[in-house]
């Protein structure tokens, strides 16, 4: 467990950092994938079956696809590679140092005494039915929220996609 | 077989967000800067997935079905918007589209 998750991480991190730096779009896909699959791992070692599922399936298997469908799309006629130095080329170190900050008040919060693990988990912890029965229960009202987004995604994403004359 | 200690964990989410808010905030190129936030709403679901498995607590397994879900929909419009603003020009660089700047 130990070694799987230490594996997991440098492979997490090491894709994450190729997935911003990398100059063409479709390298920065291929790194997200690996990134997915890794974490879908780390899901895996917290006994959270049903969410690696859902990790590979829903976004690899689908937000990725869609990513890659529009980066097909935009890459028809000419590259939209990275100009990289832009109007905004100064905000480059400033982004970085809040970067840095960030990651020291996210330590210390990190840091600080967390409640020790309680005991052991149930041995269905994680699992479908138990998801499943959680998620149809207690959170039934978030459930059913969730179908309400989807539709509103839908008509927006076919509304401003979907018309042949925009006007801006 | 020993146990990860929740705190790794933690840190590994932290270490992925600001690597994903770091490359968010330097890329200009808006499909990267939407696979940065990807990163981002990865890193907060692995800390929920371990507070879940912390305290015993499946509310937070639940929450992280949510936040896919939500991260889905909100892929789906952002690349719609894409896709709208690369139709009027040949290149989509987020510095040029400041039509609705306050």
């Amino acid at each position: 467990m130990l070694v799987l998750f230490w594996v997991c991480a440098a492979v997490l991190v090491f894709t994450a950092i190729a997935v911003v730096s990398s100059r063409q779009p479709v390298h920065s896909v291929v790194g997200l994938i690996v990134n997915f699959a890794a974490l879908a791992v780390l899901f895996l070692t917290l006994s959270a079956e049903f969410l690696a599922m859902m990790q590979i399936i829903i976004y690899a298997g689908a937000i990725l696809v869609l990513f890659l469908f529009v980066i097909a799309l935009l890459t028809i006629g000419n590259q939209p590679v990275d100009r990289g130095e832009g109007r905004l080329a100064f905000q480059t170190v400033p982004s970085i140092l809040s970067g840095i900050a960030a990651l020291a008040l996210m330590a210390i919060g990190v840091r600080s005494a967390w409640a020790a693990s309680a005991a052991a988990p149930p041995p269905d912890f994680g699992t479908v039915p138990s998801f499943g029965q959680e998620l149809l229960t207690t959170h039934l009202f978030a459930f059913e929220a969730t179908a309400v987004i989807l539709l509103v995604a839908i008509i927006g994403v076919v509304l401003m996609a979907g018309r042949k004359e925009v006007r801006f | 077989m020993p146990q990860v200690p929740l705190t790794d964990y933690l840190t590994l989410a932290a270490v992925l967000f600001v690597i994903g808010l770091v490359g968010f905030l330097v890329r200009r190129n808006p499909i990267t800067m939407l696979m940065a936030v990807e990163l981002m709403w990865n890193a907060g679901n692995l800390a929920f997935a371990a507070f879940a498995r912390n305290f015993g607590d499946m509310s937070g397994q639940i929450f992280v079905f949510i936040v896919i879900t939500v991260a889905a929909a909100e892929a789906a419009i952002a690349l719609a918007i894409v896709v709208m603003v690369f139709r009027h020009r040949a290149e989509v660089d987020v510095d040029d589209i400041s039509v609705m700047r306050g």
